[in-house]
């Protein structure tokens, strides 16, 4: 079982990202437990976790979503999902994981992280290193969805 | 010197956060912005560059924004460099550790153009 202490700072991390730096709305959706490797989406971006707990967390966005929010973070359109659309994924990721881990360390929970992978295609794989469940977590913005999953190693 | 004179430099390894700060930097006037991907690049362009600002992210592959705020404060030329960390590394002993190395201030992300001028112009009022 993946304690909600944890996981929960990672959806606040990632509304409060979104909205602070590229003023997009996004609204989780209902977590489920995630069985498989197959990314639900186009392009996403993956980092791993160590310290308190070894892990990591991954970033997954439709391509309709992610041009749209970096349409909003870079303040230009984007109509392809280009070098510059998939770097922002990463940078994203970067970002919601820092702000995870900064609202973790107020109740003594450390953890560092280290710099994110980005994949992209369709049919790409999410291939995260913990053995633990894999919890998936569906937003929803104006644009489109994305996905945030979390695992842990048990 | 006010930032219609000044050159800055802005490193991070995305692009993304170098287009963000950079359009910060130049919708706050700055006359000129230079861009590095690491610690490494950038205190490379630093020999050959007069820069008046140094804006660096923390956690980078090469060298990293804290090695590269040590080699500029130990650098006879550049020691006196205002140099800005954005960083996602927010937690306190970070902190602690980039005040050590004399960091002039800090941005933690995510920022919105308000929060990231009003740290500037604490280090540089404009």
């Amino acid at each position: 079982m993946i304690d909600v202490k944890i996981i929960n700072p990672f959806l606040a991390a990632t509304m409060h990202v979104l909205k602070t730096m590229a003023q997009v709305d996004a609204r989780p959706g209902r977590p489920f437990l995630k069985k498989d490797d197959l990314a639900m989406g186009d392009v996403s971006a993956i980092i791993g976790i160590t310290g308190a707990a070894q892990g990591s967390m991954a970033l997954i966005f439709t391509e309709k979503c992610i041009k749209d929010i970096a349409s909003n973070l870079l303040g230009e359109p984007f109509t392809e999902l280009n070098h510059e659309v998939r770097d922002a994924v990463g940078e994203l990721t970067n970002m919601i994981c820092g702000d995870a881990r900064r609202r973790l360390a107020e109740d003594g929970f450390i953890l560092q992280a280290g710099i994110p992978t980005i994949v992209g295609g369709k049919g790409h794989t999410i291939m995260h290193v913990a053995n633990g469940p894999r919890l998936a977590v569906p937003f929803e913005t104006n644009a489109g969805s994305f996905m945030v999953e979390v695992a842990f190693q048990t | 010197m006010a930032y219609k004179d000044m050159v800055a430099m802005v490193v991070d390894d995305f692009s993304t956060m170098r287009r963000i700060v950079r359009k910060i930097l130049k919708d706050l006037q700055f006359r000129e912005v230079i861009e590095a991907e690491n610690g490494a690049e950038a205190f490379k362009l630093l020999q050959t560059n007069k820069v008046d600002l140094i804006v660096s992210d923390w956690n980078m592959p090469v060298m990293t924004g804290l090695e590269l705020l040590k080699m500029v404060r130990a650098d006879e030329r550049l020691k006196g460099l205002p140099f800005l960390m954005v960083t996602a590394e927010a937690q306190k002993e970070n902190i602690v550790e980039a005040i050590k190395a004399k960091v002039s201030n800090y941005v933690v992300k995510p920022f919105s153009p308000a929060v990231f001028a009003e740290k500037l112009a604490k280090i540089i009022p404009s």
